[in-house]
């Protein structure tokens, strides 16, 4: 498995994931297509209704001609021989059966629609659910706007073909058994027409199934990877006007937009032969049959009416297999999509708790590391070995060069990622062996990265506790000394945070998410660079409620301003994937060549 | 609509001969019946063996003709979607990246990007799909309205006489249909919203045990999609029923005018029958068509988000203005400026500078610090006041002409999936070894060196694979590599440890004389106690100006903010 995550890791395979074109057996597609064909089965009573007025319509249609077959047959030639009292029941029968009728197919797509609307809510919510189990690598690995095309357009495609092939199918399947035994009762001689054309199409269509399908997942793909450096582009979008690089963007967006629509082309190319050629097929029936069924009358096997009404069923029997190409192509690129789909639902989740993992509830939160070594992969290890106790209560600063390796320590409290060997363990019990949300619930964390969704100001700061009330809330804010900010804002608390909360700054963001963390109740605190973006008066005002938060608390403190982390129990220096020095403020000091006091006194160096 | 017709107009040749080719293929395709008709009725009865095959040959030719000129029209009319699609998402992507960040902010990231992929696949799928059946469906109902009128005027009159009315409700169906479509398109991007917040957000929420919560947030979006959807194809199908009511009324209003008429001796029963058969011909195409206008309403829907974004005018457009003679090099003069119109952000800013001086913004969190940059940058046009470059207003310099002489570290700055060379280059044409010079001054090459592959190593998107500091180092780097006139770092230290700091302050007074200004915007007195100018902001004001000395002697808040960090040393 690549490594994932913030620090030294190695280079992604670039882009143009060539993986994933590698071609699909048919075994595969098998899966594929029973996979889907599940989904269905979840809604199988509905199906089946869809089903049975399907069938019922189906047969419906076969009654309208019949009446109106009556109502001509009463229209005798000639002056005044027309019975009106028979062309007006059966014209008013007519019109009885057809509202009858409309009703009917109004229902059935109604319902149609449902059965799909259904399915692929089910389908976004099952990659949704599953994404929110995925562990934090795979984030770290894939692009936003190609894990978004999973969810929007994928499974949208699946959507259009899905519901409605399936039941044309099953629907066709009908008509091609009816015609068949009609034509068997007819003329078996003239059936043998079929026995050539009928194998031709299915060759056919096969063959060039076969060539199409990578097509189609090229497409999709290809569209992945435009929505991917779509988002990223946009995300952007200030840095490259700073920059004035518009023009290069949109030559590279170009690029990715030709891909994207040379795929699609290139698709329909190959697979718009299809429906014509099935139809050519299909002519190339009908002819033979015209020919070899007006020979067999000629020599006087069979009646002329005979070959006019085998003629009918002949197109009741190769309309629907004309019908099924035209649906193998929608359904190629369903499966093309719904392949990526599935991929993502099976990438896998964080590896689950171990069986019978306890539940870490009211921790008291001494923490326990030990000799633990990792690495995003085996060959960069980060951290070599590394140990350390912090009891309960007790402030813990992590410092350190940049890049040295302090952000994975979070990473690994937090089990966002396991290490390679030893230990981590909180109140005596190995984390390993707790469930991943117990122990993170035991956690509260703020981080240099803020984070706010969008949604009411009020609905953000909450966040950081279930069912907490105004006052609550209020009082957080305060504390985390934001309150005056909101007020004055027009909408107050009930501002919405547009995306990516554009409106306020970072420092704002960041004081909103101390506020956030100040809700939480729990025995452990993670402080990542959490005001680095505020300023220090402001930092100061908020520093009572700083220590508060941090009173009886297990906190670890990644902090670049020395002041600080002054006052921590334990000052750990990393350096080089070890702790080189480890102690208090003073005893730190005393070492004239510790990269402590390095790092101290380049704060006033010039 | 517009929208449509502007990207298909270049394409229009090359259309009317794919369609001319369908033309052909689709009339060979309605010849097989006829002929078909004809063996049967006067052939066979001749028993001529000869004639059966020629004409039956004949059938061969056709079904050949006609799988040819599909498959042609088929491909010119993919070739022709494809390059419309291509240079609507062209134009699309260019004037998104044009759009002011005003106009950005109003519109929002997940639409933009849903606008530029979702909505122009409806459109490029739309043109294509319109095109294939576009052709055979007006022949069948135009021929079968034809031929009935040749064979009954009276009774094709009574049939045409529902066509207005199905005609009223085919349109009155997508003129509901297009708004709806709209909802659904923006159903979409408040999906992908809460999608895209879940995957940025992936430790806050997995650290607040937050999933259920996100889950239901993502249900709540899902099912007002699913509605939305769930509604505009509800609307959508009314189509095909309603028309068949129509159409079938009409029948049978033929069939029971036929039996009057044949009544008064004016018509035959044969042509009754015939009629209907007809009828079943013109029917079908009326289903195409309705299909079509499904295809159309929600392609349209698409394309007017797309229009919308295309007609958004240039909210930055240039002004006249008087230069200024021997102004100081960079002048903010009176600037005022509010982002919502409503609260003043940043009030009657003023201050100047000399060529080679620097200049230190400080201030509270929320202040306005950054907003200066963005109104020297020009993202947002000042209400008040001007801002100068060497005498010149900001708004009389093209993007092009002002933005070439920033060099800028941003806050939320963006790294993409490149290798670290192309993430300091961004597209610009600078040697290697400037590249690598500015990485030497921004303290990023001893980092750059651990990697096996240096320069050439690849970051992932967002620059996930590098800790903080490294990507504010990468940044000063990408802001340093085109020796800038002028050097924004707005709070691009801030995860860096104290001595890498200041190592890169001293790199960048000593090695880097061709900056005319430099701009730094801190939280840390040591990052702006050297500049030549310190601003003090609070609450979009200039509370005090001056060196570091003059300032630490005047302004309380100054002190205070030295006396937090430097540990009470200027006590």
């Amino acid at each position: 498995m690549r490594g994932g995550g913030p620090i030294g890791r190695p280079a992604k395979v670039p882009s143009s994931k060539p993986v994933r074109d590698q071609k699909m057996t048919g075994a595969q597609r098998i899966r594929v297509i029973r996979r889907l064909g599940g989904y269905m089965f979840r809604y199988k009573a509905l199906f089946f209704v869809i089903l049975a007025l399907m069938v019922l319509a189906n047969v419906l249609s076969l009654v309208g001609p019949k009446l109106s077959g009556h109502a001509i047959d009463a229209i005798e030639p000639g002056k005044g021989a027309v019975d009106f009292g028979t062309v007006t029941f059966y014209c008013a029968l007519m019109l009885l059966f057809y509202i009858l009728s409309a009703i009917l197919s109004y229902i059935n797509a109604t319902l149609m629609i449902r059965l799909s609307q259904r399915i692929t809510k089910t389908m976004r919510e099952e990659v949704f659910s599953h994404l929110t189990k995925l562990p934090v690598s795979y984030f770290d690995k894939n692009q936003t706007g190609e894990i978004i095309s999973h969810i929007s357009y994928d499974i949208d495609t699946i959507n259009a073909s899905l519901s409605n092939d399936l039941l044309q199918i099953a629907a066709s399947v009908i008509g091609v058994v009816g015609s068949l035994i009609m034509m068997l009762t007819i003329s078996p001689l003239l059936l043998l027409v079929f026995c050539i054309t009928v194998p031709m199409s299915l060759l056919f269509t096969r063959y060039r199934a076969k060539k199409v399908q990578p097509l189609f997942r090229r497409r999709s793909a290809m569209l992945g990877e435009l929505n991917g450096y779509a988002e990223e582009m946009l995300s952007g979008q200030k840095t490259i006007k700073a920059y004035h690089r518009e023009d290069v963007i949109v030559a590279r967006f170009d690029r990715h937009n030709d891909n994207a629509v040379h795929a699609y082309y290139e698709a329909d190319y190959e697979g718009c032969l299809i429906g014509p050629s099935v139809n050519f097929i299909n002519n190339l029936s009908l002819s033979l049959i015209s020919m070899f069924g007006a020979m067999l009358y000629m020599f006087g096997y069979i009646r002329l009416g005979n070959v006019s009404t085998f003629i009918q069923y002949s197109r009741r029997f190769s309309g629907p297999i004309n019908e099924m190409a035209n649906i193998i192509s929608e359904m190629q690129s369903a499966c093309a999509a719904a392949e990526r789909v599935f991929r993502v639902l099976d990438e896998p989740e964080e590896t689950p708790d171990v069986p019978g993992a306890l539940s870490l509830e009211a921790a008291r939160g001494d923490v326990l590391l030990d000799h633990v070594r990792f690495g995003y992969t085996e060959d960069r290890v980060i951290l070599h070995d590394l140990s350390l106790a912090a009891d309960a209560g007790k402030m813990i600063a992590i410092v350190g060069p940049t890049g040295a390796g302090k952000t994975t320590i979070i990473n690994l409290l937090m089990r966002f990622y396991d290490p390679l060997s030893g230990t981590i363990s909180v109140d005596g019990t190995p984390i390993c062996s707790m469930t991943r949300d117990s122990l993170r619930r035991a956690y509260t964390m703020v981080l240099q990265d803020t984070w706010l969704f969008s949604g009411t100001i009020f609905d953000n700061i909450a966040y950081g506790r279930e069912g907490a009330t105004e006052e609550e809330v209020i009082a957080a804010a305060k504390a985390a000394k934001i309150h005056s900010f909101i007020e004055a804002l027009p909408d107050g608390y009930q501002t919405v945070l547009s995306d990516d909360g554009i409106n306020i700054s970072k420092g704002q963001k960041q004081l909103l998410t101390v506020a956030r963390a100040m809700l939480a109740k729990t025995s452990m605190l993670i402080l990542d660079e959490a005001t680095s973006n505020v300023d220090s008066r402001t930092e100061m005002r908020i520093g009572e409620a700083m220590r508060r938060l941090m009173q009886d608390r297990t906190c670890f403190v990644i902090a670049h301003r020395l002041s600080t982390v002054r006052n921590a129990d334990c000052i750990l220096v990393i350096n080089g994937g070890n702790v080189t020095e480890m102690g208090t403020h003073d005893a730190l000091m005393k070492n004239e060549n510790g990269i402590y006091r390095g790092l101290f006194e380049a704060q006033f160096e010039t | 609509m517009k929208t449509i017709l502007f990207y298909v107009r270049p394409h229009l040749a090359r259309m009317s001969g794919g369609l001319a080719i369908k033309f052909i293929g689709t009339i060979t395709d309605l010849l097989l019946p006829y002929i078909l008709a004809h063996i049967i009725d006067e052939i066979v009865p001749t028993k001529d063996i000869l004639q059966t095959v020629l004409w039956g040959a004949l059938m061969l030719v056709c079904s050949g003709v006609c799988m040819a000129g599909n498959v042609i029209a088929n491909r010119m009319a993919s070739a022709v979607a494809r390059d419309a699609a291509r240079a609507m998402r062209h134009d699309l992507f260019a004037h998104t990246m044009r759009l002011s960040c005003r106009q950005v902010d109003s519109y929002t990231v997940p639409s933009l990007e849903s606008r530029l992929t979702t909505d122009t696949y409806h459109v490029h799928h739309m043109l294509g799909m319109m095109q294939r059946l576009g052709v055979r469906a007006p022949i069948l109902l135009i021929g079968g309205i034809l031929v009935t009128a040749y064979m009954e005027p009276v009774l094709t009159l009574i049939m045409v006489a529902t066509l207005p009315l199905i005609v009223f409700t085919v349109l009155r169906v997508s003129m509901k249909g297009i708004p709806l479509y709209t909802k659904v398109q923006h159903a979409v991007d408040d999906m992908v919203r809460v999608v895209r917040e879940n995957i940025q957000g992936v430790r806050v929420i997995k650290a607040l045990s937050k999933t259920d919560y996100e889950r239901r947030r993502y249900r709540a979006v899902n099912e007002a999609l699913v509605s939305a959807e769930t509604k505009a194809s509800t609307v959508m199908a009314r189509t095909n029923p309603m028309m068949n009511v129509f159409l079938n009324i009409g029948l049978t209003a033929v069939i029971f005018v036929g039996a009057i008429r044949v009544n008064a001796g004016l018509s035959q029963p044969g042509k009754i029958i015939a009629f209907i058969s007809y009828f079943t011909l013109i029917s079908n195409a009326m289903m195409s068509i309705t299909r079509m206008f499904v295809m159309y309403s929600k392609g349209i829907a698409s394309a007017n988000r797309i229009g919308e974004i295309l007609n958004t005018p240039d909210d930055l457009a240039l002004m006249e203005t008087e230069d200024q003679k021997n102004a100081p090099y960079l002048v903010f003069d009176g600037v005022s400026f509010s982002y919502n119109g409503k609260k003043n952000n940043l009030s009657r800013i003023s201050f100047s500078a000399a060529e080679g001086e620097t200049i230190g913004i400080i201030g509270a969190t929320g202040s306005g610090k950054t907003t200066v940059l963005s109104l020297l940058m020009r993202f947002y046009d000042v209400n008040e006041g001007a801002v100068r470059i060497g005498g010149r207003d900001v708004r009389s310099m093209t993007a092009g002409e002002l933005r070439e002489k920033f060099g800028v570290a941003l806050q939320n700055d963006f790294i993409y999936e490149d290798t670290i060379a192309e993430n300091i280059r961004i597209g610009r044409e600078i040697s290697e070894d400037a590249i690598r010079r500015a990485a030497e001054d921004a303290q990023a090459l001893s980092f750059i060196e651990m990697y096996e592959d240096g320069f050439d190593h690849m970051l992932n998107s967002k620059g996930t694979n590098l800790s903080g500091g490294q990507k504010q180092r990468l940044l000063i780097a990408r802001a340093l590599a085109a020796s800038p006139e002028i050097l924004v770092l707005d709070d691009s230290s801030s995860a860096l440890d104290y001595k890498t700091d200041a190592a890169l302050r001293r790199s960048l007074r000593t090695n880097r004389p061709e900056t005319k200004a430099t701009l730094i915007v801190a939280q840390r007195v040591s990052s702006v106690m050297h500049c030549d100018h310190i601003l003090v902001i609070e609450e979009g004001e200039i509370i005090a100006a001056g060196d570091h000395e003059a300032l630490l002697a005047e302004c309380d808040v100054y002190r205070e903010i030295a006396d937090s960090q430097l540990g009470g040393m200027f006590a």
